[in-house]
């Protein structure tokens, strides 16, 4: 067995923004085949660190991506799936356009290929939204936006996947979908999985570890131990009685 | 471009078009109405109507530029500082000090008071007022040139970089995770934008402008699903009413390019209404 089986290393990160200090010290590493939660308090640094990692906010400390053969890689693909996509609801632009602007050269406004076409359906068919290719996106529930990000996360095939709140405007149905899917492209490709949640009970359902964010790494572990740390329920005040069933 | 003229006398055989002025005006319309539609739907889009709106404002400012330098042309001026302008607000907007549109405001009024107070200098304010509301039957030939070289260059732009413009739009750091350089991208927009505005601005007028870029767009929203449909239905509004409005003033007598912005409103309108009668969103 090999020594590490990283995807992805960071050490030392700091962020600064004017001079606040949002991060600092931060230092941790996701393994491939690992749904790594990242959970915290509101402005704990959460949403930062995975800026910091797509690169979008400027950092000092290193961020290094591995591939599942160990090999460093230097510029890594990434997926990305926003909290939410803020846009005009009204704007004419289609699932296959949103998709297809992704990996065509043919400009959207001329309209879409036959191989992009085939290409995107495949894509939308991994996470069930074929049926949506022509729905201007304004008009797709928060659900199936959420599944049509992640499809065109998952395209070109990222090292990391990085998931931002990923269904905090999704009803119940719609996160459960959208974690089997998750979880299926993680066994399937060993996909590593940065989370950013708030929900503790989707991280105890769906992730494999935690890191506790509060402006630097306060502890991590696996996350079927969640519910036992103390540290957690400090951060969370779930000592004062009420929120046991935020577990369930 | 004697061919042009001859062929148009041809193709449209009407009273108008025996004279040389209509001719030009023509050929500036059907240059200039595509354009304007074409990047209006980038410009409704990401809410920068306000944006192309301070540029044309600010573009009083180039004109008195150009007056002190003393050159003949004041578009090189004009488009000079247009270009400053739109980076400046793109840099300030940037560092996230305060919200886009306040930034928006401050440059678009500074830019039109200061073009006032030093066209004003010596009391002479009024032989400038014809860029307020512009004047199309004054093209010439070589603008009518120059226009073809812009349409040319944006076309070009649009096709190479749509894409990416469309991603920077819709979430910038989704388009980063994919290795799209939203910056420069959106840089080249706004010099587009500035370069569009301010080589027209002559002969439509800087109240008007920004309305013949909106409008098409806007309306073509209303009643279009994608992106294909956007463009292509847009450009055809702006296209229609181009030509009506520069007819219809013909025989009216009245301005070029505020009776094409009537006709682009009731366009508007239309399409609103049809919108909310057959429910399309």
């Amino acid at each position: 067995m090999k020594e590490c089986h990283c995807s992805i290393k960071v050490k030392n990160l700091k962020v600064k923004h004017g001079r606040n200090i949002i991060l600092s010290d931060v230092t941790f590493s996701a393994n491939h085949g690992e749904t790594l939660a990242l959970i915290g308090r509101n402005g704990a640094g959460k949403t930062t660190l995975l800026k910091a990692i797509l690169n979008s906010v400027d950092y000092s400390g290193t961020i290094e991506f591995f591939n599942s053969e160990g090999e460093y890689i230097s510029s890594p693909k990434i997926g990305y799936v926003p909290q939410r996509l803020s846009f005009d609801r009204n704007t004419p632009i289609t699932v296959i356009d949103f998709i297809c602007a992704n990996y065509s050269s043919i400009p959207v406004w001329l309209g879409h290929g036959k191989k992009c076409r085939e290409k995107a359906y495949n894509t939308l068919k991994k996470v069930g939204a074929e049926n949506h290719i022509e729905k201007p996106i304004g008009k797709l529930s928060g659900g199936e936006l959420q599944r049509v990000l992640l499809a065109f996360a998952l395209e070109p095939r990222p090292d990391i996947l990085l998931l931002d709140e990923p269904v905090s405007a999704v009803d119940r149905k719609g996160i459960s979908i959208f974690y089997s899917i998750i979880n299926s492209m993680r066994k399937e490709f060993h996909m590593p999985v940065i989370l950013v949640s708030h929900d503790l009970g989707h991280v105890v359902k769906y992730a494999t570890s935690y890191a506790l964010i509060n402006h630097t790494v306060a502890e991590t572990g696996k996350a079927s131990e969640l519910p036992k740390s103390q540290k957690v329920r400090e951060t969370f005040g779930l000592d004062v009685g009420r929120g046991e069933a935020i577990w369930e | 471009m004697g061919i042009i003229y001859s062929a148009m006398e041809k193709l449209l055989p009407f009273s108008w078009i025996e004279f040389t002025f209509m001719k030009n005006a023509f050929l500036a319309i059907i240059l200039i109405a595509p354009l304007f539609g074409l990047v209006g739907t980038m410009i409704v889009n990401n809410k920068m109507s306000f944006f192309s709106d301070a540029l044309g404002h600010c573009a009083l400012t180039g004109i008195a530029i150009g007056v002190m330098l003393g050159v003949d042309n004041y578009a090189v001026s004009m488009m000079g500082f247009a270009l400053l302008f739109a980076l400046g607000i793109s840099s300030i907007i940037d560092s996230g000090v305060s919200s886009s549109d306040t930034i928006i405001g401050v440059f678009s009024s500074a830019g039109i008071a200061l073009g006032i107070v030093l066209l004003s200098i010596r009391g002479g304010f009024s032989r400038y007022s014809g860029y307020l509301i512009g004047d199309i039957l004054s093209v010439t030939k070589n603008e009518i040139i120059l226009l073809a070289f812009v349409l040319v260059v944006t076309v070009l732009i649009w096709f190479l970089s749509f894409n990416k413009l469309m991603l920077s739009s819709l979430n910038t750091d989704m388009a980063k995770s994919k290795q799209v350089n939203v910056k420069f991208y959106k840089n080249i927009f706004m010099i587009l934008i500035a370069l569009i505005v301010t080589v027209s601005l002559k002969w439509v007028g800087m109240l008007i402008i920004n309305s013949l870029l909106v409008l098409p767009a806007a309306s073509a929203r209303n009643i279009v699903k994608n992106m294909k449909s956007y463009h292509a239905v847009s450009i055809l509004f702006s296209t229609f009413s181009g030509i009506s409005g520069l007819i219809l003033s013909y025989y009216m007598g009245t301005s070029a390019g505020a009776t094409i912005v009537l006709i682009s409103s009731v366009i508007f309108f239309v399409t609103f209404f049809v919108n909310k009668l057959y429910n399309l969103s």
